[in-house]
Protein backbone atom coordinates (compact mmCIF):
# COMPACT_ATOMS: atom_id res chain seq x y z
CA UNK A 1 0.00 0.00 0.00
CA UNK A 2 1.29 3.37 -1.05
CA UNK A 3 2.09 5.66 2.28
CA UNK A 4 -0.83 8.23 0.71
CA UNK A 5 -3.54 5.69 0.54
CA UNK A 6 -1.87 4.03 3.93
CA UNK A 7 -2.34 7.50 5.74
CA UNK A 8 -5.81 8.12 4.18
CA UNK A 9 -6.95 4.86 4.90
CA UNK A 10 -5.77 5.39 8.58
CA UNK A 11 -6.79 8.84 9.22
CA UNK A 12 -10.36 7.62 8.29
CA UNK A 13 -10.23 5.01 10.67
CA UNK A 14 -9.87 7.13 13.57
CA UNK A 15 -12.24 9.54 12.10
CA UNK A 16 -14.48 6.50 12.30
CA UNK A 17 -13.47 5.14 15.43
CA UNK A 18 -14.10 8.05 17.51
CA UNK A 19 -17.54 8.60 16.11
CA UNK A 20 -18.70 5.08 16.68
CA UNK A 21 -17.57 5.53 20.31
CA UNK A 22 -19.45 9.09 20.31
CA UNK A 23 -22.50 7.83 18.90
CA UNK A 24 -22.68 4.81 21.24
CA UNK A 25 -21.48 7.26 24.31
CA UNK A 26 -18.93 4.29 25.24
CA UNK A 27 -15.75 4.30 26.86
CA UNK A 28 -12.52 2.33 26.58
CA UNK A 29 -11.04 4.88 23.39
CA UNK A 30 -7.35 5.03 25.33
CA UNK A 31 -6.86 1.21 24.84
CA UNK A 32 -8.45 0.92 21.05
CA UNK A 33 -6.30 4.16 20.14
CA UNK A 34 -3.03 2.40 21.19
CA UNK A 35 -3.83 -0.36 19.47
CA UNK A 36 -5.43 0.77 16.27
CA UNK A 37 -2.35 1.47 14.20
CA UNK A 38 -0.91 -2.04 14.84
CA UNK A 39 -4.62 -3.87 13.68
CA UNK A 40 -4.41 -2.07 10.39
CA UNK A 41 -1.08 -2.57 9.88
CA UNK A 42 -1.36 -6.18 10.70
CA UNK A 43 -4.77 -6.65 8.63
CA UNK A 44 -3.67 -4.65 5.78
CA UNK A 45 0.10 -5.12 4.88
CA UNK A 46 0.91 -8.39 6.74
CA UNK A 47 -1.56 -10.86 6.81
CA UNK A 48 -2.59 -13.29 4.00
CA UNK A 49 -5.92 -15.57 3.68
CA UNK A 50 -3.94 -18.30 5.68
CA UNK A 51 -3.54 -16.37 8.57
CA UNK A 52 -5.80 -16.08 11.60
CA UNK A 53 -5.78 -13.23 13.94
CA UNK A 54 -6.91 -13.42 18.11
CA UNK A 55 -7.66 -10.01 19.78
CA UNK A 56 -6.63 -11.21 23.40
CA UNK A 57 -6.98 -7.79 24.72
CA UNK A 58 -11.10 -7.99 23.69
CA UNK A 59 -11.67 -4.34 25.36
CA UNK A 60 -10.43 -3.12 21.82
CA UNK A 61 -12.64 -4.75 20.14
CA UNK A 62 -13.64 -1.02 18.65
CA UNK A 63 -10.54 -1.09 17.22
CA UNK A 64 -10.62 -4.07 15.33
CA UNK A 65 -14.57 -3.22 14.50
CA UNK A 66 -13.07 -0.25 13.18
CA UNK A 67 -10.23 -2.61 11.33
CA UNK A 68 -13.32 -5.02 9.96
CA UNK A 69 -15.30 -1.80 8.58
CA UNK A 70 -11.90 -0.59 6.64
CA UNK A 71 -11.45 -4.24 5.22
CA UNK A 72 -14.90 -4.37 3.88
CA UNK A 73 -15.82 -7.28 6.24
CA UNK A 74 -18.35 -4.86 8.32
CA UNK A 75 -20.31 -1.88 7.21
CA UNK A 76 -21.83 1.71 8.80
CA UNK A 77 -24.67 0.36 9.27
CA UNK A 78 -23.11 -2.39 11.80
CA UNK A 79 -20.72 0.27 13.18
CA UNK A 80 -24.06 1.81 14.10
CA UNK A 81 -25.43 -0.56 16.30
CA UNK A 82 -22.03 -0.86 18.36
CA UNK A 83 -22.83 -1.36 21.79
CA UNK A 84 -27.04 -1.33 21.23
CA UNK A 85 -29.61 -3.29 21.66
CA UNK A 86 -30.08 -6.03 18.96
CA UNK A 87 -26.57 -5.62 17.67
CA UNK A 88 -23.44 -8.10 16.53
CA UNK A 89 -21.20 -5.66 17.74
CA UNK A 90 -20.72 -5.72 21.89
CA UNK A 91 -18.48 -4.24 23.97
CA UNK A 92 -16.25 -7.15 23.41
CA UNK A 93 -15.68 -9.35 20.35
CA UNK A 94 -18.66 -11.76 20.05
CA UNK A 95 -18.67 -15.64 20.15
CA UNK A 96 -21.06 -15.65 17.02
CA UNK A 97 -21.81 -13.78 14.36
CA UNK A 98 -19.01 -12.18 12.41
CA UNK A 99 -16.61 -14.86 10.46
CA UNK A 100 -13.35 -13.30 11.31
CA UNK A 101 -13.83 -12.91 14.66
CA UNK A 102 -12.64 -16.76 15.93
CA UNK A 103 -13.18 -16.33 19.99
CA UNK A 104 -15.24 -14.21 22.39
CA UNK A 105 -12.56 -12.41 24.49
CA UNK A 106 -12.59 -9.74 26.59
CA UNK A 107 -11.61 -11.71 30.39
CA UNK A 108 -7.94 -11.25 30.30
CA UNK A 109 -5.48 -14.23 29.59
CA UNK A 110 -7.24 -16.30 27.30
CA UNK A 111 -6.34 -15.28 23.76
CA UNK A 112 -2.52 -16.76 23.75
CA UNK A 113 -3.91 -19.85 25.12
CA UNK A 114 -6.51 -19.91 22.31
CA UNK A 115 -3.82 -18.70 19.78
CA UNK A 116 -1.17 -21.77 21.01
CA UNK A 117 -4.03 -24.43 20.01
CA UNK A 118 -4.90 -22.42 16.61
CA UNK A 119 -1.01 -22.83 15.97
CA UNK A 120 -0.78 -26.48 17.12
CA UNK A 121 -3.64 -27.58 14.99
CA UNK A 122 -2.43 -26.05 11.99
CA UNK A 123 0.66 -27.80 12.65
CA UNK A 124 -1.17 -31.28 13.28
CA UNK A 125 -3.32 -30.54 10.34
CA UNK A 126 -0.28 -29.51 7.82
CA UNK A 127 -1.52 -26.36 6.97
CA UNK A 128 0.01 -22.98 6.57
CA UNK A 129 -0.43 -19.85 8.03
CA UNK A 130 0.68 -17.48 11.04
CA UNK A 131 -1.58 -17.28 14.09
CA UNK A 132 -1.45 -13.37 15.56
CA UNK A 133 -2.15 -12.63 18.86
CA UNK A 134 -2.60 -9.37 20.35
CA UNK A 135 -2.27 -8.88 24.21
CA UNK A 136 -2.44 -5.86 26.32
CA UNK A 137 0.52 -5.17 28.76
CA UNK A 138 -1.67 -5.35 32.08
CA UNK A 139 -3.00 -8.65 30.83
CA UNK A 140 0.34 -10.46 31.52
CA UNK A 141 -0.79 -9.62 35.03
CA UNK A 142 -2.46 -13.02 34.46
CA UNK A 143 -1.20 -16.36 35.62
CA UNK A 144 -2.76 -18.15 32.43
CA UNK A 145 -0.68 -16.00 29.95
CA UNK A 146 2.58 -17.35 31.43
CA UNK A 147 0.96 -20.84 30.99
CA UNK A 148 0.67 -20.51 27.79
CA UNK A 149 3.81 -19.01 26.59
CA UNK A 150 5.47 -21.95 28.09
CA UNK A 151 3.11 -24.04 26.64
CA UNK A 152 4.11 -22.14 22.97
CA UNK A 153 7.32 -22.03 23.66
CA UNK A 154 7.96 -25.87 24.40
CA UNK A 155 5.86 -26.84 21.52
CA UNK A 156 8.20 -25.18 19.74
CA UNK A 157 5.44 -22.97 17.99
CA UNK A 158 6.92 -21.08 15.29
CA UNK A 159 3.94 -20.66 13.29
CA UNK A 160 2.36 -18.24 15.96
CA UNK A 161 3.18 -14.60 16.57
CA UNK A 162 2.17 -12.73 19.87
CA UNK A 163 2.03 -8.83 20.19
CA UNK A 164 2.14 -6.63 23.53
CA UNK A 165 0.03 -3.67 22.97
CA UNK A 166 2.64 -2.27 25.47
CA UNK A 167 0.86 1.32 26.69
CA UNK A 168 2.11 1.40 30.57
CA UNK A 169 -1.38 2.04 31.53
CA UNK A 170 -4.00 -0.52 32.91
CA UNK A 171 -6.99 -0.66 34.60
CA UNK A 172 -6.43 1.07 37.89
CA UNK A 173 -2.72 2.50 37.50
CA UNK A 174 0.41 2.20 35.54
CA UNK A 175 2.17 -1.25 34.76
CA UNK A 176 5.32 -0.02 36.55
CA UNK A 177 2.62 0.67 39.52
CA UNK A 178 0.52 -2.29 39.45
CA UNK A 179 2.51 -5.64 39.16
CA UNK A 180 5.77 -4.31 37.45
CA UNK A 181 6.94 -6.75 34.61
CA UNK A 182 9.53 -4.27 32.83
CA UNK A 183 11.04 -4.52 30.75
CA UNK A 184 8.80 -7.14 29.11
CA UNK A 185 10.92 -8.15 25.90
CA UNK A 186 13.91 -9.25 28.26
CA UNK A 187 11.36 -11.35 30.35
CA UNK A 188 9.78 -12.83 27.44
CA UNK A 189 13.68 -13.39 25.93
CA UNK A 190 14.30 -15.08 29.41
CA UNK A 191 11.60 -17.65 28.31
CA UNK A 192 13.09 -18.69 25.38
CA UNK A 193 11.58 -16.62 22.63
CA UNK A 194 12.70 -14.10 20.20
CA UNK A 195 11.59 -11.07 21.08
CA UNK A 196 11.45 -7.86 19.29
CA UNK A 197 11.04 -4.00 20.42
CA UNK A 198 8.95 -2.01 17.99
CA UNK A 199 7.13 1.69 17.57
CA UNK A 200 3.78 0.61 17.79
CA UNK A 201 2.47 3.60 15.78
CA UNK A 202 5.05 3.25 12.95
CA UNK A 203 3.62 1.23 10.11
CA UNK A 204 6.94 0.65 8.14
CA UNK A 205 8.27 -0.50 11.76
CA UNK A 206 5.52 -2.78 12.20
CA UNK A 207 5.06 -4.01 9.12
CA UNK A 208 9.12 -5.47 9.17
CA UNK A 209 8.45 -7.06 13.03
CA UNK A 210 4.93 -8.51 11.98
CA UNK A 211 7.01 -10.23 8.84
CA UNK A 212 9.52 -11.50 10.88
CA UNK A 213 9.67 -15.11 11.84
CA UNK A 214 11.56 -17.14 14.34
CA UNK A 215 13.27 -20.47 13.97
CA UNK A 216 12.37 -22.32 17.06
CA UNK A 217 9.50 -20.68 18.60
CA UNK A 218 6.81 -18.19 18.57
CA UNK A 219 7.55 -14.52 17.72
CA UNK A 220 7.22 -11.72 20.52
CA UNK A 221 6.88 -8.23 19.21
CA UNK A 222 6.42 -5.54 22.38
CA UNK A 223 5.22 -2.91 20.19
CA UNK A 224 5.56 0.26 22.46
CA UNK A 225 2.31 2.09 21.94
CA UNK A 226 0.50 5.34 23.26
CA UNK A 227 -2.78 5.01 25.47
CA UNK A 228 -5.23 7.67 23.44
CA UNK A 229 -2.69 8.14 20.41
CA UNK A 230 -3.55 11.08 18.81
CA UNK A 231 -5.56 12.92 21.13
CA UNK A 232 -4.19 15.28 22.96
CA UNK A 233 -5.90 15.05 26.10
CA UNK A 234 -6.50 11.45 26.06
CA UNK A 235 -2.72 10.39 25.73
CA UNK A 236 -1.03 8.79 28.55
CA UNK A 237 -4.02 9.19 30.83
CA UNK A 238 -5.82 6.37 32.75
CA UNK A 239 -9.19 7.69 32.58
CA UNK A 240 -9.60 7.07 29.18
CA UNK A 241 -9.85 3.33 29.89
CA UNK A 242 -13.52 4.23 30.75
CA UNK A 243 -14.48 7.59 29.86
CA UNK A 244 -17.32 8.40 27.34
CA UNK A 245 -16.36 11.46 25.22
CA UNK A 246 -18.54 14.58 25.05
CA UNK A 247 -19.86 16.50 22.06
CA UNK A 248 -17.02 19.20 22.53
CA UNK A 249 -14.03 16.66 23.24
CA UNK A 250 -15.21 14.92 20.34
CA UNK A 251 -15.23 17.84 17.81
CA UNK A 252 -11.83 18.80 19.27
CA UNK A 253 -10.76 15.02 19.16
CA UNK A 254 -11.84 14.88 15.76
CA UNK A 255 -9.93 17.49 14.58
CA UNK A 256 -6.64 16.70 16.35
CA UNK A 257 -6.68 13.11 14.52
CA UNK A 258 -7.78 15.16 11.25
CA UNK A 259 -5.19 17.49 11.48
CA UNK A 260 -2.27 14.71 12.28
CA UNK B 1 -12.21 -48.15 34.55
CA UNK B 2 -9.11 -46.12 33.75
CA UNK B 3 -7.52 -49.05 31.50
CA UNK B 4 -11.05 -49.47 29.67
CA UNK B 5 -10.81 -45.55 28.85
CA UNK B 6 -6.75 -45.62 27.42
CA UNK B 7 -7.81 -48.83 25.60
CA UNK B 8 -10.91 -47.67 23.64
CA UNK B 9 -9.03 -44.65 23.07
CA UNK B 10 -6.26 -46.60 21.70
CA UNK B 11 -8.60 -48.12 19.29
CA UNK B 12 -9.58 -44.74 18.08
CA UNK B 13 -6.39 -44.05 17.64
CA UNK B 14 -6.57 -43.57 13.74
CA UNK B 15 -8.73 -40.92 13.72
CA UNK B 16 -6.69 -38.03 12.56
CA UNK B 17 -7.88 -35.36 13.92
CA UNK B 18 -8.14 -37.21 17.45
CA UNK B 19 -5.31 -34.74 20.27
CA UNK B 20 -5.27 -36.00 23.38
CA UNK B 21 -3.90 -33.50 26.02
CA UNK B 22 -2.92 -34.33 29.47
CA UNK B 23 -2.50 -32.04 32.59
CA UNK B 24 0.99 -33.92 33.75
CA UNK B 25 -1.10 -36.97 34.29
CA UNK B 26 -1.45 -41.08 33.19
CA UNK B 27 1.17 -42.24 34.65
CA UNK B 28 0.84 -46.41 34.35
CA UNK B 29 -2.24 -46.02 32.53
CA UNK B 30 -2.01 -43.66 29.32
CA UNK B 31 0.84 -45.07 27.81
CA UNK B 32 -0.29 -47.32 25.83
CA UNK B 33 -2.37 -44.64 24.05
CA UNK B 34 0.52 -42.07 24.23
CA UNK B 35 2.24 -44.48 21.97
CA UNK B 36 -0.41 -44.97 19.85
CA UNK B 37 -0.70 -41.15 19.04
CA UNK B 38 2.64 -40.16 18.80
CA UNK B 39 2.67 -36.07 18.42
CA UNK B 40 -1.06 -35.74 18.84
CA UNK B 41 -0.61 -37.16 22.67
CA UNK B 42 0.50 -33.72 23.91
CA UNK B 43 2.02 -33.54 27.94
CA UNK B 44 -0.03 -30.06 28.50
CA UNK B 45 2.39 -29.67 31.54
CA UNK B 46 0.20 -28.71 35.33
CA UNK B 47 -1.19 -26.01 33.33
CA UNK B 48 -5.13 -26.47 32.88
CA UNK B 49 -6.44 -22.83 31.97
CA UNK B 50 -4.15 -23.03 29.15
CA UNK B 51 -4.61 -26.81 28.38
CA UNK B 52 -8.41 -25.51 28.19
CA UNK B 53 -7.58 -22.77 26.14
CA UNK B 54 -5.29 -24.65 23.53
CA UNK B 55 -7.77 -27.71 22.97
CA UNK B 56 -10.43 -24.96 22.14
CA UNK B 57 -8.24 -23.67 19.66
CA UNK B 58 -7.49 -27.08 18.17
CA UNK B 59 -11.30 -27.88 17.86
CA UNK B 60 -11.93 -24.47 15.90
CA UNK B 61 -9.24 -25.58 13.99
CA UNK B 62 -11.35 -28.84 13.07
CA UNK B 63 -9.98 -31.08 15.78
CA UNK B 64 -11.34 -33.35 18.08
CA UNK B 65 -9.32 -32.55 21.34
CA UNK B 66 -9.49 -34.69 24.45
CA UNK B 67 -8.55 -32.42 27.89
CA UNK B 68 -7.41 -35.44 30.85
CA UNK B 69 -7.18 -34.91 33.96
CA UNK B 70 -8.15 -35.79 37.96
CA UNK B 71 -11.56 -34.75 38.24
CA UNK B 72 -11.37 -31.93 40.46
CA UNK B 73 -8.62 -30.47 38.16
CA UNK B 74 -10.43 -30.47 35.04
CA UNK B 75 -13.20 -28.55 36.00
CA UNK B 76 -12.34 -26.41 38.49
CA UNK B 77 -9.14 -24.69 37.69
CA UNK B 78 -9.76 -23.80 34.55
CA UNK B 79 -13.50 -23.02 34.68
CA UNK B 80 -13.58 -19.79 32.83
CA UNK B 81 -11.73 -21.35 30.21
CA UNK B 82 -14.07 -24.34 29.81
CA UNK B 83 -17.00 -21.13 30.02
CA UNK B 84 -15.64 -18.58 27.60
CA UNK B 85 -13.53 -20.61 25.23
CA UNK B 86 -15.18 -23.93 24.84
CA UNK B 87 -18.84 -23.45 25.41
CA UNK B 88 -19.26 -19.84 24.64
CA UNK B 89 -18.43 -21.30 21.15
CA UNK B 90 -20.38 -24.89 21.29
CA UNK B 91 -17.13 -26.59 20.67
CA UNK B 92 -16.86 -30.19 20.59
CA UNK B 93 -13.89 -30.14 23.48
CA UNK B 94 -14.06 -33.73 25.53
CA UNK B 95 -13.39 -32.76 29.21
CA UNK B 96 -12.52 -36.08 31.35
CA UNK B 97 -12.09 -36.35 34.73
CA UNK B 98 -10.88 -39.83 36.78
CA UNK B 99 -12.18 -40.16 39.76
CA UNK B 100 -15.02 -38.12 40.25
CA UNK B 101 -16.97 -37.53 43.56
CA UNK B 102 -14.84 -39.34 46.54
CA UNK B 103 -12.78 -41.22 43.88
CA UNK B 104 -9.36 -40.11 45.21
CA UNK B 105 -10.44 -41.37 48.78
CA UNK B 106 -7.94 -40.71 51.45
CA UNK B 107 -5.62 -38.15 49.26
CA UNK B 108 -8.35 -35.60 50.80
CA UNK B 109 -11.02 -33.27 50.09
CA UNK B 110 -8.57 -31.16 47.04
CA UNK B 111 -8.52 -34.50 45.18
CA UNK B 112 -12.64 -34.86 45.31
CA UNK B 113 -14.92 -33.90 42.84
CA UNK B 114 -18.16 -33.36 44.78
CA UNK B 115 -19.80 -30.32 42.16
CA UNK B 116 -17.91 -31.06 39.10
CA UNK B 117 -20.99 -32.40 36.38
CA UNK B 118 -23.45 -30.01 38.28
CA UNK B 119 -21.15 -26.91 37.58
CA UNK B 120 -20.30 -28.02 34.12
CA UNK B 121 -24.12 -28.39 33.18
CA UNK B 122 -24.81 -24.70 34.33
CA UNK B 123 -22.73 -24.06 30.73
CA UNK B 124 -24.32 -23.85 27.61
CA UNK B 125 -24.78 -26.97 25.54
CA UNK B 126 -22.29 -28.99 28.10
CA UNK B 127 -23.32 -32.79 27.64
CA UNK B 128 -22.16 -35.27 31.02
CA UNK B 129 -21.19 -38.51 30.74
CA UNK B 130 -21.32 -41.06 33.97
CA UNK B 131 -20.29 -44.45 32.71
CA UNK B 132 -21.26 -47.26 35.72
CA UNK B 133 -19.26 -49.89 34.39
CA UNK B 134 -15.83 -50.94 32.60
CA UNK B 135 -18.30 -51.90 29.72
CA UNK B 136 -19.80 -48.95 28.91
CA UNK B 137 -16.64 -47.30 28.26
CA UNK B 138 -16.06 -48.25 24.79
CA UNK B 139 -19.44 -46.84 23.77
CA UNK B 140 -19.46 -44.18 25.58
CA UNK B 141 -15.80 -43.09 23.98
CA UNK B 142 -17.24 -44.00 20.61
CA UNK B 143 -20.10 -41.47 20.76
CA UNK B 144 -17.95 -39.09 22.60
CA UNK B 145 -15.17 -38.96 19.35
CA UNK B 146 -18.26 -38.06 17.09
CA UNK B 147 -20.03 -35.51 19.63
CA UNK B 148 -20.58 -32.06 18.21
CA UNK B 149 -20.84 -30.17 21.28
CA UNK B 150 -19.01 -29.87 24.61
CA UNK B 151 -18.81 -32.87 26.69
CA UNK B 152 -17.65 -34.07 30.55
CA UNK B 153 -16.85 -37.50 31.26
CA UNK B 154 -16.55 -38.28 34.80
CA UNK B 155 -14.79 -41.85 35.23
CA UNK B 156 -14.83 -43.91 38.59
CA UNK B 157 -13.93 -47.42 39.18
CA UNK B 158 -16.15 -50.04 37.85
CA UNK B 159 -17.82 -51.69 41.03
CA UNK B 160 -20.05 -54.75 39.16
CA UNK B 161 -20.14 -58.15 40.64
CA UNK B 162 -17.53 -60.72 38.75
CA UNK B 163 -19.53 -62.58 36.54
CA UNK B 164 -22.42 -60.27 36.26
CA UNK B 165 -22.66 -58.67 32.77
CA UNK B 166 -24.41 -55.31 33.34
CA UNK B 167 -27.47 -53.56 30.41
CA UNK B 168 -25.56 -52.08 27.09
CA UNK B 169 -24.80 -48.45 28.45
CA UNK B 170 -27.72 -45.76 28.01
CA UNK B 171 -28.85 -43.10 29.85
CA UNK B 172 -31.22 -44.73 31.87
CA UNK B 173 -31.01 -48.24 32.27
CA UNK B 174 -33.41 -51.00 34.58
CA UNK B 175 -31.02 -53.17 36.60
CA UNK B 176 -33.55 -54.53 38.86
CA UNK B 177 -37.33 -54.90 39.32
CA UNK B 178 -39.39 -55.10 42.01
CA UNK B 179 -42.56 -54.07 44.17
CA UNK B 180 -40.85 -51.77 46.41
CA UNK B 181 -39.44 -48.82 46.67
CA UNK B 182 -37.87 -46.86 43.13
CA UNK B 183 -33.79 -46.68 43.63
CA UNK B 184 -32.01 -44.40 40.99
CA UNK B 185 -28.24 -44.29 41.36
CA UNK B 186 -26.11 -42.11 39.31
CA UNK B 187 -22.65 -44.08 37.87
CA UNK B 188 -20.34 -46.29 39.46
CA UNK B 189 -22.20 -46.51 42.52
CA UNK B 190 -25.21 -49.06 40.81
CA UNK B 191 -22.29 -51.89 40.66
CA UNK B 192 -22.26 -52.67 44.12
CA UNK B 193 -25.71 -51.47 44.99
CA UNK B 194 -27.29 -53.89 42.30
CA UNK B 195 -26.27 -57.09 43.90
CA UNK B 196 -27.90 -56.35 47.89
CA UNK B 197 -31.19 -55.25 46.19
CA UNK B 198 -31.35 -58.10 43.78
CA UNK B 199 -31.29 -60.70 46.45
CA UNK B 200 -34.31 -58.72 48.08
CA UNK B 201 -37.46 -60.86 48.28
CA UNK B 202 -40.28 -59.01 45.44
CA UNK B 203 -42.58 -57.40 47.92
CA UNK B 204 -39.31 -55.01 49.02
CA UNK B 205 -36.98 -55.30 46.28
CA UNK B 206 -36.99 -52.00 44.67
CA UNK B 207 -36.87 -50.97 41.02
CA UNK B 208 -32.81 -50.16 40.69
CA UNK B 209 -32.23 -47.62 37.73
CA UNK B 210 -28.64 -46.50 36.96
CA UNK B 211 -28.04 -42.91 35.46
CA UNK B 212 -25.29 -42.43 33.07
CA UNK B 213 -25.83 -39.17 31.42
CA UNK B 214 -27.03 -35.34 31.61
CA UNK B 215 -28.74 -33.18 31.44
CA UNK B 216 -31.80 -35.25 31.57
CA UNK B 217 -33.63 -36.10 28.18
CA UNK B 218 -36.88 -38.07 27.74
CA UNK B 219 -37.95 -39.76 30.80
CA UNK B 220 -38.31 -43.62 30.71
CA UNK B 221 -41.88 -44.09 30.58
CA UNK B 222 -41.05 -47.25 32.64
CA UNK B 223 -39.61 -44.69 35.22
CA UNK B 224 -42.46 -42.57 35.33
CA UNK B 225 -44.86 -45.81 36.00
CA UNK B 226 -42.36 -47.31 38.73
CA UNK B 227 -41.93 -44.00 40.43
CA UNK B 228 -45.79 -43.36 40.58
CA UNK B 229 -45.90 -46.90 41.97
CA UNK B 230 -43.67 -46.45 45.14
CA UNK B 231 -43.69 -45.16 47.92
CA UNK B 232 -40.27 -43.88 48.16
CA UNK B 233 -38.32 -42.47 45.32
CA UNK B 234 -34.38 -42.28 46.53
CA UNK B 235 -31.80 -40.86 43.92
CA UNK B 236 -28.27 -41.50 45.27
CA UNK B 237 -24.80 -39.88 43.91
CA UNK B 238 -21.87 -38.84 44.79
CA UNK B 239 -22.69 -34.85 44.44
CA UNK B 240 -23.43 -32.41 46.28
CA UNK B 241 -27.05 -31.14 46.86
CA UNK B 242 -26.77 -28.03 44.40
CA UNK B 243 -26.77 -29.28 40.36
CA UNK B 244 -27.18 -32.99 41.98
CA UNK B 245 -29.31 -35.37 38.99
CA UNK B 246 -31.68 -35.15 42.17
CA UNK B 247 -32.51 -31.89 42.15
CA UNK B 248 -32.44 -31.43 38.33
CA UNK B 249 -35.18 -35.09 38.55
CA UNK B 250 -37.38 -33.68 40.90
CA UNK B 251 -37.60 -30.58 38.94
CA UNK B 252 -38.38 -32.83 35.90
CA UNK B 253 -40.93 -34.90 37.84
CA UNK B 254 -42.88 -32.14 38.46
CA UNK B 255 -42.87 -30.54 35.05
CA UNK B 256 -44.03 -34.21 34.29
CA UNK B 257 -46.63 -33.86 37.22
CA UNK B 258 -45.40 -37.32 38.12
CA UNK B 259 -45.44 -36.31 41.95
CA UNK B 260 -43.62 -39.17 44.44
CA UNK B 261 -45.14 -39.84 47.37
CA UNK B 262 -41.57 -39.48 49.05
CA UNK B 263 -38.83 -38.24 48.06
CA UNK B 264 -35.01 -39.00 49.78
CA UNK B 265 -31.73 -38.29 48.08
CA UNK B 266 -28.68 -39.31 49.62
CA UNK B 267 -25.59 -37.01 48.17
CA UNK B 268 -21.93 -35.97 49.25
CA UNK B 269 -22.34 -34.14 52.45
CA UNK B 270 -18.73 -33.17 52.59
CA UNK B 271 -16.68 -33.96 55.69
CA UNK B 272 -18.73 -34.29 58.21
CA UNK B 273 -16.79 -36.08 60.97
CA UNK B 274 -14.16 -33.66 59.31
CA UNK B 275 -11.93 -36.85 59.22
CA UNK B 276 -10.90 -38.88 55.29
CA UNK B 277 -10.94 -41.95 54.42
CA UNK B 278 -11.44 -44.21 51.39
CA UNK B 279 -14.28 -43.95 49.32
CA UNK B 280 -15.89 -46.07 51.09
CA UNK B 281 -15.43 -44.40 54.14
CA UNK B 282 -16.39 -41.15 52.64
CA UNK B 283 -19.92 -43.22 51.36
CA UNK B 284 -20.43 -44.71 54.90
CA UNK B 285 -20.25 -40.84 56.06
CA UNK B 286 -22.75 -39.87 53.76
CA UNK B 287 -24.91 -42.71 53.58
CA UNK B 288 -24.10 -43.68 50.26
CA UNK B 289 -23.53 -46.94 51.09
CA UNK B 290 -25.18 -49.97 49.80
CA UNK B 291 -26.18 -51.00 53.44
CA UNK B 292 -27.41 -47.09 53.86
CA UNK B 293 -29.30 -47.29 50.75
CA UNK B 294 -30.86 -50.90 51.44
CA UNK B 295 -32.39 -49.44 54.70
CA UNK B 296 -33.68 -45.99 52.66
CA UNK B 297 -35.71 -48.76 50.61
CA UNK B 298 -37.16 -51.19 52.88
CA UNK B 299 -38.86 -48.54 55.08
CA UNK B 300 -40.57 -49.09 51.87
CA UNK B 301 -43.06 -51.41 52.37
CA UNK B 302 -45.55 -53.13 49.92
CA UNK B 303 -49.24 -52.44 50.66
CA UNK B 304 -51.16 -55.61 51.74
Amino acid sequence: MNAHVQSSLWKSAKQRLLQMHYESGVGHLGCNLSVLDLLLTLHHDVMSPADQFVLSKGHAAGAYYITLWTLGRLVDADLKTFHRDDTRLSGHPPARGIDEILFATGSLGHGLGLSAGLALGKRLRGELGQVYCVTSDGEWNEGSMWESLIFARHQRLTNLTLIVDLNGLQGFGTTQEVADLSPLAERLRAFGLRSLEVDGHDPLELAAALRERSDDGPLAIVAKTVKGKGVSFMEHRMEWHYLPISAEQYEQALQEVSNA
Amino acid sequence: MRNAFCLSLVAQARTQEFVFLTGDLGFLALEPLRDALGTRFINAGVAEQNMVSVAAGLARQGMRPWAYSIAPFIYARPFEHIRNDVCLHGLPVVLVGNGGGYGYGVMGSTHHALEDYGTLLTLSRMRVFIPAFDADVATVVSQLMTIQCPAYLRLGLSEEPRGWTPPPFAAWRKLVSGAGATLIVVGPLAGSVWQPCSELLEPSRPNLWCLSALPLDELPAELLDDIRHSDVLCVAEEHVAHGSAGSTLAAELLAHGCVPKRFVQRIALGYPSGRYGSQKFHRRECGLDATALLEVVRLEQPKS
